[in-house]
C-alpha cells in the first residue's frame, strides 16, 4: 500500500518533471557533473597513486636500498685526484659497507650487493644495451624474481666465476625469437657467457636511479651474472669514453640491498645505517631509499589528493543542488495553484511536502545515476588517450551516489516545506 | 445542541481578519445555517457580503474564529490541519469556477487524485472512476488531457472528481462563471441530477438564474444572512429514503 503510493508519487513527479523537459535536464546536468566529477576524479587519482605504490612495493617494503651516487662537483677533486680529463673518479659503496652493515645493524636478514653496468649484450646478429647485473644467488629471494626456465646463479657459480647468466623474460624474447635460450651463449663486452636460466623480473631496483640515462629502453633488459664474475670480467674501473674525452669511474658496488626481518626492524635500522656509513663516507656519495617511507609518503600524498580533487567535486555537487533548489523554488511558485487544488481534494501538509521532495529526488538521483554511468565512462576514455592509469573503485560511486540522494534531500526539504506551508485559499486563488 | 440529521449546522460563525493593530476586519458576523441532507441551497450576496468567507469556511478551507461549525455531525471548527484536510478529502466534493483540473494529468487521472489523498488505492476504484466519467459524459475522453478539452467538458471532469470519495455535500463555487449560458445549463443540468440523486449541494453564485434552480437561496450582506428565499421545499428525510438513489454514484465499488 506504502509502496504503492509511493510508486505513484515517484509516476507523478516523474509526469511533473517531464512538463518541462530542457528545464529538468539542465537542472539535472548540474548533479551530473558533480557526480561524474567525484567518480572521475577519484578514480585517476587512485589510479596515479596505485602506480606509485605498485612501483614502491615492488622494491619491497623490508628492504633497504642503498645506491651509490657519483658526489656531487665541488666535492669531486678531493675524492679521485685531479678534476681534468682522463680524470679517475672513486667513490660509492664498496664490498667492506656490505660487510659492515651486516655485522652490526640488528635485525638484517640479508645484504645483497650489486655491481649494475651497461653493456650491449649480442646473440648471433642480434645486439641489445642491456644492464649486466653481477650478485649473489641470494637476488632471487630478495628481488623477488621468478624463475621461468632453467635456474638461478648459484655459489659454484660465484666460487669459480663461471662465465654463466640468467636473463629476463623480455630480453629473452627480443634476442631468441625462435630458439630456446638455455645453453646458448651471449656475448657481453668480450666474453661469452652461457644461459643457465630465465626469469621474469618483479621488481626493477634500477628503475628509479637510472631512469634519465634510460630513455626510451625496455626496463626488463637485465642479464644477472654472478658478482665474482662480474668483478673479474669487468674490473672496478669502469671508462667511459666521450666525444674525445674519457672518465674513469671506480665503483665496486652500485647498490646494496639490505632485507630486514620486518618493517619494525627497517625503521629502526635506517638511521642507524645512515651514521655507520656516514662514519665511513666524507664524500656523499650514496643515497639511502626506503620503500616503506615512500609508500607511507605515496599514501599521505595521496590522502591529500583525494581530500582536494574530493573536496573540488563536491563543490560541483553542491552547486547543482543549489541549483535544484533555484528551479524547484520557481515551481513551487508556478504551482501554488495546483498545491491550492490538491489540499482542497484532501492532500495534508505532508502529501504536498512528499510530493515535492519526491520530485527533486527524481531529479538528483536521475542525475545520479546518469552521473555515475558518465562518472565510469570518463575515467575509462582518460586512460585509452593517455597512459594514465585509472581505479573506479565501489566506494567513489557509493560516495558520488550517495552524496547526490542527499543533495536532493537536503536542497529539496525547503522549497518542499514552503510548497506545504502555503495557505490553500490562497493558494487556490494564485494566478 | 447539534442536529444529527443536519449536513451542515452553523451556529454563530464569526471570521475575523487581523489587518495588524486596531483595524480588524470582520468578514462574517455571526452566522447561523442549518442545511438538512439533499438540499440544494444557494449562497448570493455581493462583493464583500462575506459570501467567499462563508464559503471557505464551509468548504473547511478556513476555519471560523468564533462559533461552531458541524459538518455531518462532526465538530470541524477546530479541527488542526491534519484533519481538516481529511474532512475536506472525504465530505466535501469541490467544484471551481476554473476547473482547476492538473494539467500533466489524463481525465481519469483527475478524477483519481482525491482518492490518492484517503490513502486508497486507486486500481481497486477504477471501475468506480471510469463509472464516474461516464455519468458526465466523457466515458471516451479517459486519456485526454485537460487543455484537449473544452470548458464544459473540463468543469464535468471537476463534478467526477468532486463525487470520486462519495462526499457528503458538493461545494461549488461559480461553477459556471467561465462557461457560456448553454454549456453552463449543461453544468448545471448535471448537478441537479446529482441532487436529485440525493447529494447536498451548496452553491455559490451571483447569477439569480442560477440560483432559481436551488430549494433555498440564501442572500449575505455585511458578513451576515440578509433573508433567504425559499423556491420549493427542501426534501424531507422520509422523501429521500423513498428516493431511488443515484444510479452510479454511491453503488459501484467493484
Amino acid at each position: 500500500m506504502l509502496s504503492y503510493q509511493l510508486a505513484s508519487t515517484v509516476r507523478l513527479g516523474i509526469k511533473s518533471l517531464m512538463l518541462h523537459k530542457l528545464r529538468s535536464a539542465l537542472t539535472m546536468l548540474g548533479i551530473i557533473f558533480g557526480v561524474c566529477s567525484v567518480i572521475a576524479m577519484l578514480a585517476i587519482g587512485e589510479g596515479a597513486s596505485f602506480e606509485a605504490q605498485e612501483a614502491i612495493k615492488k622494491l619491497g617494503s623490508n628492504n633497504i636500498l642503498l645506491r651509490s651516487v657519483k658526489p656531487p662537483e665541488e666535492g669531486r677533486s678531493q675524492g679521485g685526484g685531479g678534476g681534468s680529463r682522463g680524470s679517475q673518479l672513486k667513490y660509492g659503496l664498496t664490498y667492506l659497507d656490505g660487510a659492515r652493515l651486516q655485522s652490526t645493524i640488528p635485525g638484517v636478514l640479508r645484504v645483497l650487493p650489486m655491481r649494475i653496468i651497461r653493456e650491449n649484450v649480442r646473440f648471433a646478429r642480434s645486439e641489445f644495451p642491456c644492464q649486466v647485473i653481477g650478485t649473489l644467488p641470494a637476488y632471487s629471494d630478495v628481488a623477488g624474481a621468478a624463475l621461468v626456465r632453467g635456474r638461478f646463479l648459484c655459489y659454484m657459480d660465484e666460487q669459480h666465476k663461471d662465465n654463466v647468466c640468467v636473463i629476463t623474460t623480455g630480453l629473452a624474447q627480443r634476442l631468441f625469437p625462435t630458439e630456446d635460450p638455455l645453453d646458448h651463449s651471449i656475448k657481453i663486452d668480450t666474453f661469452y657467457y652461457r644461459v643457465v636460466g630465465i626469469v621474469q623480473e618483479r621488481s626493477q631496483p634500477e628503475q628509479r636511479s637510472q631512469s634519465g640515462k634510460m630513455e626510451g629502453q625496455p626496463l626488463d633488459n637485465n642479464v644477472y651474472i654472478p658478482l665474482a664474475t662480474s668483478r673479474t670480467r669487468f674490473g672496478e674501473v669502469l671508462i667511459r669514453r666521450s666525444a674525445g674525452s674519457f672518465e674513469a669511474e671506480e665503483v665496486q658496488l652500485h647498490q646494496i640491498t639490505v632485507q630486514m626481518r620486518d618493517t619494525d626492524a627497517v625503521e629502526t635500522a635506517d638511521p642507524q645505517i645512515k651514521s655507520l656509513l656516514d662514519h665511513f663516507h666524507e664524500q656523499n656519495d650514496y643515497e639511502v631509499i626506503v620503500p616503506l617511507q615512500l609508500l607511507r609518503q605515496a599514501e599521505q600524498t595521496k590522502r591529500i589528493f583525494n581530500i582536494v580533487l574530493g573536496s573540488i567535486a563536491a563543490i560541483s555537487l553542491l552547486v547543482g543542488g543549489i541549483g535544484i533548489m533555484n528551479i524547484m523554488l520557481a515551481n513551487v511558485t508556478e504551482r501554488t495553484r495546483e498545491i491550492g487544488v490538491r489540499r482542497a481534494l484532501g492532500a495534508k501538509r505532508r502529501d504536498i511536502t512528499r510530493q515535492f521532495l519526491v520530485e527533486t529526488v527524481v531529479l538528483s538521483v536521475g542525475g545520479g545515476i546518469i552521473g555515475v554511468v558518465v562518472g565510469v565512462i570518463t575515467p575509462f576514455i582518460v586512460s585509452q588517450l593517455s597512459d594514465m592509469k585509472t581505479i573506479v573503485t565501489f566506494w567513489s560511486v557509493l560516495l558520488a551516489f550517495g552524496i547526490s540522494g542527499a543533495v536532493g534531500i537536503v536542497f529539496g526539504l525547503y522549497p518542499a516545506r514552503s510548497a506545504a506551508r502555503l495557505d490553500p485559499i490562497d493558494a487556490l486563488r494564485h494566478e | 445542541m447539534t442536529d444529527d440529521s443536519a449536513i451542515i449546522h452553523i451556529e454563530g460563525v464569526e471570521k475575523r481578519y487581523a489587518l495588524g493593530g486596531e483595524a480588524d476586519v470582520l468578514a462574517l458576523r455571526g452566522v447561523h445555517l442549518k442545511v438538512s441532507p439533499g438540499t440544494y441551497i444557494a449562497i448570493m450576496g455581493p462583493s464583500g457580503s462575506g459570501k467567499s468567507t462563508m464559503l471557505n469556511i464551509l468548504g473547511c478551507l478556513d476555519r471560523p474564529s468564533a462559533g461552531s461549525y458541524w459538518l455531518g455531525g462532526e465538530d470541524v471548527a477546530r479541527m488542526p490541519d491534519d484533519q481538516l484536510s481529511e474532512a475536506r478529502g472525504l465530505k466535501i466534493g469541490f467544484i471551481f469556477q476554473s476547473y482547476n483540473l492538473i494539467a500533466q494529468l489524463t481525465v481519469i487521472e483527475n478524477i483519481q487524485v482525491p482518492l490518492l489523498y484517503q490513502g486508497r488505492d486507486v486500481r481497486q476504484f477504477h471501475q468506480r472512476c471510469v463509472d464516474l466519467a461516464k455519468l458526465v459524459g466523457l466515458g471516451e475522453r479517459l486519456g485526454h488531457r485537460p487543455n484537449q478539452l473544452s470548458g464544459g467538458q473540463q468543469q464535468r471532469v471537476a463534478i467526477a472528481r468532486s463525487l470520486v470519495n462519495d462526499p457528503l455535500m458538493i461545494l461549488a463555487d461559480e461553477p459556471t462563471g467561465n462557461l457560456d449560458s448553454r454549456t453552463g445549463a449543461e453544468v448545471l443540468d448535471l448537478i441537479d441530477r446529482l441532487n436529485a440523486g440525493g447529494k447536498t449541494i451548496v452553491l455559490v453564485t451571483h447569477d439569480e438564474r442560477v440560483a432559481a434552480r436551488a430549494h433555498r437561496v440564501v442572500h449575505m450582506k455585511d458578513g451576515l444572512i440578509d433573508r433567504e428565499v425559499v423556491n420549493r421545499p427542501p426534501p424531507t428525510p422520509q422523501c429521500l429514503a423513498t428516493n431511488s438513489p443515484a444510479p452510479s454514484v454511491s453503488a459501484s465499488r467493484a
